[in-house]
């Protein structure tokens, strides 16, 4: 009836699990309860889980992204810590089947349910708005693609109560993640939960591909949209050809789980080094999709804050198109030891080498950008710069360890560790912090607040030099990665300075949340009457903060690059249309969310092996998709009048802060 | 004012507002048909490495016949003819067509997946199963997961049999029925792939 | 040959004669092989030669006379979409066998 369900799945023994599970039971509860004390249940259905707009589905990809971010961190302390004590005779706090899974979750936690839903709860905010558009393509689908990941980012927190994660690394090489050495649930919550999440980044890479290539306002030429539309549509097709891949390495490991197939077993035929073949053939693409966005952000905050237009627009596009066709060409990198012949090597490692030139170019393209601009150094600005200078020596130890000899002595060691952090923290993550600063006015209509901005952009940056640079001393010392104990007292000085880097770090994720509640207490002081907070250049920045549901009352026509920047200069940003027409929006329905929560039963019981559930989940979602196929009241229309009403009032706010709507520039708002 | 409101470009109302839907809505389908080109190329690279891993047991040759599969390929192929007289009947808005050449394509459909099932039937009843060996767990895997998309192709066809029946030959269904032909000439396409790379340079 | 019309939404489309073409093809297409194959007629260099090369032919006749994708600009973006994938494919597949067969050779 339960399959291999039963209570003593639950982790009762470790205390420290039970203790974590507890607290985030007891906060869920509270959240629940103050949800109930303020009546806000059919909001909360109304407007934001039943919601097919862009921007709200935007808004909680990024909350999850943010919780997620808070469960990946607590991971990273938890390995700090005890790497910094468990040196000679102690062993720490952690056994290593605990610590094999913290690292595993870690991994999977940071970029499948981090960055993942960091960079696409930003696309969806930003792209329709920078294209003039009112919404995505397909804004069902939309829905459906955030409430799977939801699902899974849910399967992912359960494990932690019920069952085991993983402890094969966020990777999953077989045959360690083959039912014989992994017999426990913990691989197949990994399996089930990136699987999921997995088609929902590939519905979304489809959506937003098709929403940028035939939906732009007219007048926007492909080579007139904005750079942070152009790393999206490379992103997308990155997402839409790679997570293919992906999802047939994940089925075949299932198939050889649960059916005894052998793909990747170690006899009968099976090839365990496909796994890692195909595993990788997604996983660099991945960590391309995962920093294109981030590209894409800091071009526009970079543009933004130096008051000019990017320099080198053309060779971005390029140096981005370069990027997304090599990065299928380089993914051996990841696995240079595992026996290939020299040619073999010799050619990935020259195609890696060639694909840090595009980025280069990049690189240099910023930099121009700023140079003679009157820069503003405002908290993205921050962000942007924090970047510049950090991710180019992680670029740096990545065409070293592009090298296949160097790499036999790195691979695996913590200076591999150390570049790929290098990469993601203040590549990315630094890159998704500047666009949620950058944007959050947009979105809510009031401002973050600058100086604890400042102080938590501070903490991060000195918290990963002192994280993450001992690391790489340590990896040409010779510590290899995923250690839950070591021998060698000689490594321990530097990973208790790695440890204070993290407490560093934690910070700085401190003085965010209290830049959050200092920012909404004080909201009122810091609204954002014009829309156009920043002195911005691109098209979001025309309508109010935050838009109505349709973005734009009437499309605009775009006549060059920098579309509102160029409206400004023609002294046209703020002209009142003579007329309005209905708008027709698509309705919000339920359906996603059903959806999603039946991928969360279909994964838990196959996780589970409780097979007449699975069934009864997956049917479910079949017909969820069939119903929703047969409604054909999938629209409803805004009248001309209510467009004008709302039009109006903005109108009249704009008006209350500038006199008079021919300045071409208008102050910013509070 | 109106002298500034003169320097505003607008278009009619309504005008560029609604690009066509059905485009929109195939274009996207077809981008989804590139990622599931990939899926397949993926299994077929798995079938390339792994297509003589026989681990003692039976090969290519030692199972697969021929004229079952020629026979299957022709249901295949046959349908997807009779799925273009569905379109041709669409365009010619002609519901009663649409519904005739909908179910034959059905049935013929539905004759494709019984062949299949019944050869892999009586293939793990002789004990070669997909656990048996790399080389046939790739086998069944890569050729399953075609029949699997036939099988979600010939649902979608029930479901679309009924729309036409309830709603007519609406926009929506105008254009589910556009995706469903798309759908149904790839899987035809991939079919060529697989009788030729598993079932021919099998037996040859 | 005028295979090519165009209906209310601007799609390509085929026309009765459009499809028989292509079913007649596609049937000779398929045909050949499984006859070169079941009967043993070529030397086994040559039958895979053949039944490959009818098979890409085949892909292509689908292509044009059942999925319309031709070099109108209706169908250009979905032309390019598909070179595109094709070109990763060969980067995907031709990649693996590579690796996948040094590594056999030198691994197992």
């Amino acid at each position: 009836m339960f399959g291999k369900l039963s209570l003593s799945s639950i982790p009762w023994d470790n205390t420290l699990i039970m203790s974590a599970v507890s607290g985030m039971l007891l906060l869920g509860l509270v959240i629940l309860a103050l949800i109930t004390y303020y009546q806000k249940w059919t909001y909360l259905w109304k407007e934001w889980l039943t919601s097919v707009d862009h921007k709200r589905i935007g808004v909680m990809y990024i909350v999850l992204a943010l919780v997620m971010l808070l469960r990946g961190f607590s991971d990273a302390i938890l390995m700090r810590m005890q790497q910094s004590v468990a040196a000679g005779t102690s062993h720490g706090f952690l056994v290593p089947g605990h610590f094999d899974q913290i690292f595993s979750a870690h991994g999977t936690i940071m970029i499948i349910f981090m960055a993942m839903p960091f960079l696409v709860g930003l696309m969806n905010i930003a792209v329709p708005q920078q294209i003039g558009a009112r919404d995505v393509a397909f804004p069902f689908l939309n829905s459906v693609s955030f409430w799977l990941t939801a699902a899974a980012a849910a399967l992912v927190m359960v494990s932690l109560g019920v069952g085991e994660f993983s402890k094969a690394g966020w990777s999953g090489y077989s045959p360690l993640t083959e039912r014989q050495f992994s017999p426990g649930t913990g691989v197949d919550y990994w399996i089930w939960s990136i699987q999921i999440a997995g088609i929902g980044s590939l519905l979304t890479g489809i959506n937003f591909f098709v929403t940028i290539l035939k939906l732009r306002a007219p007048g926007m030429h492909l080579m007139r949209m904005p750079i942070f539309v152009w790393t999206t549509l490379f992103t997308n097709v990155l997402m839409i050809l790679a997570f293919p891949v992906l999802t047939v390495a994940l089925a075949l490991l299932t198939f050889d789980r649960y059916l005894d197939m052998h793909f990747f077993t170690s006899t009968l035929g099976g090839n365990p080094m496909m796994y890692v073949n195909l595993f990788w053939i997604w996983g660099h693409p991945e960590v391309y999709i995962v920093i294109l966005p981030a590209f894409g952000v800091f071009s526009e905050v970079v543009a933004t804050f130096s008051g000019k237009p990017l320099f080198g627009y053309r060779s971005l596009v390029y140096a981005t198109a370069a990027i997304t066709v090599l990065s299928f060409s380089v993914w051996l990198h990841h696995f240079f030891t595992m026996g290939a012949g020299a040619n073999v090597n010799a050619a990935f490692g020259i195609a890696t080498m060639l694909i840090a030139i595009p980025t280069g170019v990049k690189i240099f393209n910023w930099l121009f950008t700023m140079y003679r601009g009157r820069v503003r150094f405002t908290s993205p600005m921050y962000w942007m710069i924090g970047f510049l200078t950090t991710f180019t020596i992680g670029g740096m130890t990545g065409v070293l360890l592009a090298v296949p000899p160097a790499d036999f002595v790195l691979h695996n060691s913590l200076f591999l560790v150390a570049h790929f952090h290098n990469m993601l923290i203040p590549g990315s993550l630094f890159g998704f912090f500047a666009g949620y600063t950058y944007w959050f006015p947009k979105v809510t209509g009031f401002m973050l607040d600058e100086k604890w901005g400042k102080r938590a952009f501070w903490c991060w940056l000195i918290g990963f030099y002192l994280a993450f640079m001992p690391l790489y001393v340590l990896g040409f010392m010779g510590m290899p990665r995923r250690m839950e104990h070591y021998s060698n007292l000689a490594w321990q000085p530097y990973l208790i300075v790695a440890a204070i880097g993290t407490s560093v770090i934690l910070l700085g994720i401190i003085f965010q949340i209290t830049q959050l509640v200092v920012s909404i207490r004080r909201r009122h002081d810091t609204r954002d009457l014009s829309g156009d907070p920043w002195d911005g250049r691109t098209l979001e920045w025309s309508i109010s903060s935050p838009p109505p549901a349709y973005n734009f009352a009437i499309i605009p026509v775009v006549h060059g690059i920098d579309a509102f920047e160029d409206m400004k200069e023609r002294g046209i940003a703020y002209q009142q249309p003579h007329s309005y027409h209905d708008i027709t929006m698509p309705r919000n329905t339920g359906k996603g969310l059903i959806i999603g929560g039946l991928a969360f039963v279909f994964g838990f019981s196959m996780i589970w092996y409780i097979w007449w559930l699975a069934i009864f989940s997956a049917l479910g979602m079949l017909f969820t998709v069939i119903a929703r196929s047969m409604d054909d009241d999938v629209e409803y229309v805004i009248p001309a009048a209510e467009v004008e009403r709302i039009e109006n009032e903005r109108y009249q706010k704009l008006l209350s802060i500038a006199g008079n709507l021919h300045a071409d520039r208008l102050v910013r708002g509070g | 004012m109106t002298d500034q409101a003169a320097l505003i470009d607008e278009l009619p109302a309504g005008q560029m507002e609604h690009p066509d839907p059905i485009a929109i809505k195939a274009f996207g389908f077809w981008i989804y048909l590139m990622s599931d080109l990939v899926l397949f190329a993926a299994l077929f690279a798995t079938f390339a490495v792994m297509n003589h891993s026989y681990a003692g047991g039976p090969s290519g040759s030692d199972l697969f016949h021929l004229p079952e599969v020629y026979a299957e390929t022709l249901f295949l192929l046959v349908s997807s003819a009779t799925y273009g007289l569905v379109m041709l009947a669409v365009h010619n808005d002609r519901k009663d067509l649409v519904l005739i050449w909908l179910a034959v394509t059905f049935l013929l459909g539905l004759g494709f997946v019984f062949l299949e099932v019944r050869e892999f039937h009586a293939m793990i009843m002789d004990g070669n199963g997909p656990w048996r060996s790399g080389f046939l767990s790739a086998f069944f895997t890569l050729v399953g997961t075609h029949g699997t998309h036939v099988t979600f192709g010939l649902i979608w066809m029930l479901v679309m049999m009924v729309q036409v029946l309830t709603k007519g030959l609406t926009t929506s269904v105008q254009s589910r029925l556009l995706c469903l032909s798309m759908f149904w000439h790839f899987l035809d396409i991939v079919w060529i792939g697989v009788f030729t790379i598993v079932y021919l340079m099998g037996v040859a | 040959m005028s295979h090519e019309s165009i209906d209310s939404t601007g799609m390509s489309r085929g026309t009765g004669k459009s499809y028989t073409t292509g079913f007649i093809l596609s049937l000779v297409l398929t045909t050949i092989p499984f006859a070169l194959v079941m009967r043993g007629m070529l030397s086994h260099q040559a039958t895979l030669i053949a039944i490959f090369s009818a098979a890409i032919i085949q892909i292509l006749v689908h292509l044009y006379f059942f999925l319309h994708m031709d070099t109108s600009s209706r169908a250009r973006w979905n032309v390019m979409a598909m070179l595109f994938t094709v070109l990763i494919l060969f980067l995907i597949v031709g990649g693996t066998i590579w690796i996948i067969y040094n590594l056999n050779y030198r691994m197992m």
